[in-house]
């Protein structure tokens, strides 16, 4: 917008002034219409949700009711399902994070010459196809009488998010100035009292990135669980709305969709909650730039 | 002893993530079965023999390619990097709206993706609504064509990534650079092509190569919309390698395919290694 805001007050070009507002029509148009693509399938879960005869295709509902809400906020489906994804997130992002900031703090803050090939190993399993490993896992995890267990996932889920956790993490310490640790250390302040008193204070919106991230992630993975659990009361809402419309056929649209808007809506507005941060310099990008 | 709190991230690393990788490595090697406790035997290269010989693995290896060029390569990076471009010249409403539905597609857990999806794709679903409202046939797009519907789904759910990631690279052009080559009489076409892709090359490269690999290990997505089918018309390697591993039994054949996908993206991993080397 800018380029063709400054575009215009070019005095040089006064007499076509008109071009980049016509330049600017096309580019909304174009635009709306590829936003348009992409709302249709949304624009379905909402009205299906609210529609007591839902079908597959977008229609407006005759009778807007807030029934299928109602008819699936119940233990067995809402809120058994969301405390298991609850759990399991939660318990796997706060110990990839704990994990993350205990090893960026070093490897931000001191010299090593095994520093480098570190950081590249972590960057390089960033990339690593989890799916594929998901097999070896499950087998690993039947020897060892992990399967089916809930802090066996958890650890799982961690050590999947941790190269990237702790590649993010590292990026962000980088970033904060060393001088107020410093000052710590000369007062006699111990390891754990530095990194608990300044330095997380300081890496407080960069911790906060690298939490609502990860579990974001989480919350929509769908293979690890359904490989590792067992147990439907154990499943988390990611793999419970898989077997809810699995059973194609004798399928309640209309509750389906609802369950899908109260199963996404965490992970959207914890989103919403960090966009600011993640867009304009785009700190991802930025990490994964290096 | 400066080092000791990496303890705890190494250990972890090493206990799930490495020691699974060794552990494929020795599995994808052995006739293990999911039945019957008669022992597992190295069997050398038998299931790399097999894979090469049977033609459902052909079948996925090419529906892989198909799925992964479709969606990640033609759809996700030009309309991300198009996205992009567009949006420096539009008003800022449309922007931040469109930009805020494709990252929605993006945020929403990747079933919940499927699910609608495969509601869009169905028979009775809207693309046939909106086909037919505008005379044209419709078809159950989940049975004729169903990697076109898997991939046309992978590109609504990631787009949005290289939107961003594109957004940024445009952002760092200098302004001067662009304005002088209007100036110089570059229509938009020859700015894009001569000026603007040549700048941001580098962007490019990390976007591929990332969306690749996130491509080619997408399970839940194409398994919720059509489950590999029909028949196995749509079943990329992961879940041919689920298939092999879980309702055949075959965990060691299963495996042998899983390394043969990890080792693609190892390979992928270094080009981007040293992609980011060449140039940091």
């Amino acid at each position: 917008m800018t380029a063709a805001r400054r575009e215009g007050g070019t005095p040089r070009r006064g007499a076509r002034v008109r071009r980049p507002t016509r330049h600017r029509l096309a580019a909304d148009a174009a635009l709306l219409l590829v936003a348009v693509g992409f709302a249709v399938p949304l624009a379905w879960l909402v009205l299906a949700s609210v529609d007591p005869e839902a079908g597959l295709r977008v229609r407006v509902p005759s009778a807007p009711t807030l029934g299928n809400f109602s008819a699936v906020l119940t233990d067995e489906i809402t809120f058994t399902p969301m405390l298991n994804s609850l759990i399991l997130c939660g318990g796997a992002t706060a110990l990839t994070v704990a994990c993350a900031v205990l090893a960026a703090y070093p490897l931000s803050r001191y010299r090593s010459r095994l520093n480098r090939p570190f950081m590249l190993t972590i960057l390089f399993s960033t990339c690593l196809p989890i799916t594929a490993i998901m097999i070896p896992v499950y087998g690993l995890f039947v020897q060892v009488n992990l399967i089916d267990t809930v802090y066996g996932t958890i650890l799982f889920l961690a050590a999947a998010q941790l190269p990237f956790c702790v590649w993010l993490m590292k990026n962000f310490m980088d970033g904060v100035p060393m001088i107020l640790e410093e000052a710590a250390w000369t007062e006699g302040a111990s390891f754990p009292q530095t990194l608990l008193r300044v330095v997380l204070p300081l890496m407080g919106p960069g911790v906060t990135v690298v939490t609502i991230f990860s579990f974001v992630a989480m919350w929509g993975n769908f293979f690890v669980p359904f490989m590792l659990l067992l147990s439907p009361d154990k499943m988390p809402a990611s793999v419970t709305i898989f077997s809810f419309f699995g059973s194609y056929g004798t399928v309640e649209y209309g509750q389906l969709a609802a369950f899908s808007i109260l199963y996404s809506l965490p992970v959207v507005l914890l989103y919403a909650l960090i966009s600011r941060r993640l867009g304009g310099g785009f700190a991802l990008g930025g990490a994964i730039k290096g | 002893m400066r080092g000791l709190p990496v303890l705890p991230a190494v250990l972890l690393l090493l206990l799930f993530l490495a020691g699974p990788i060794a552990y494929c490595a020795y599995i994808a090697f052995t006739d293990m079965r999911l039945t019957g406790a008669s022992g597992t035997h190295f069997v050398g290269l038998a299931n790399f023999r097999q894979a090469f010989a049977d033609p459902g693995f052909r079948n996925a290896v090419l529906l892989t390619l198909l799925f992964t060029v479709l969606s990640s390569i033609v759809g996700q990076n030009t309309l991300g990097l198009a996205l992009a471009a567009v949006m420096r010249r539009a008003s800022r409403p449309v922007r931040t709206v469109t930009g805020g539905v494709v990252i929605v597609a993006w945020v929403l857990p990747e079933i919940v993706a499927a699910f609608l999806l495969y509601a869009f794709f169905r028979r009775e679903g809207t693309l046939n609504a909106i086909l037919g409202w505008l005379h044209l046939p419709g078809q159950n797009w989940l049975f004729t064509l169903p990697v076109l519907a898997v991939s046309l789904a992978n590109v609504w759910r990631g787009t949005a990534f290289s939107m961003l990631v594109y957004s940024a690279a445009l952002a760092e052009i200098p302004q001067d650079v662009a304005e002088q080559a209007q100036v110089d009489g570059a229509s938009a076409a020859q700015r894009m092509w001569h000026v603007t892709l040549p700048m941001i090359r580098r962007s490019i490269g990390t976007n591929l190569m990332l969306n690749t690999l996130q491509t080619l290990s997408v399970f839940g997505l194409v398994w919720a919309m059509t489950r590999g089918g029909p028949g196995n018309r749509s079943q990329t390697l992961p879940l041919f390698m689920y298939e092999k591993a879980f309702q055949d039994s075959l965990i060691g054949y299963g495996t042998a395919v899983a390394l043969l996908l990890l080792a693609v993206g190892a390979l992928f991993s270094v080009l981007y290694l040293r992609l980011l080397r060449t140039e940091v």
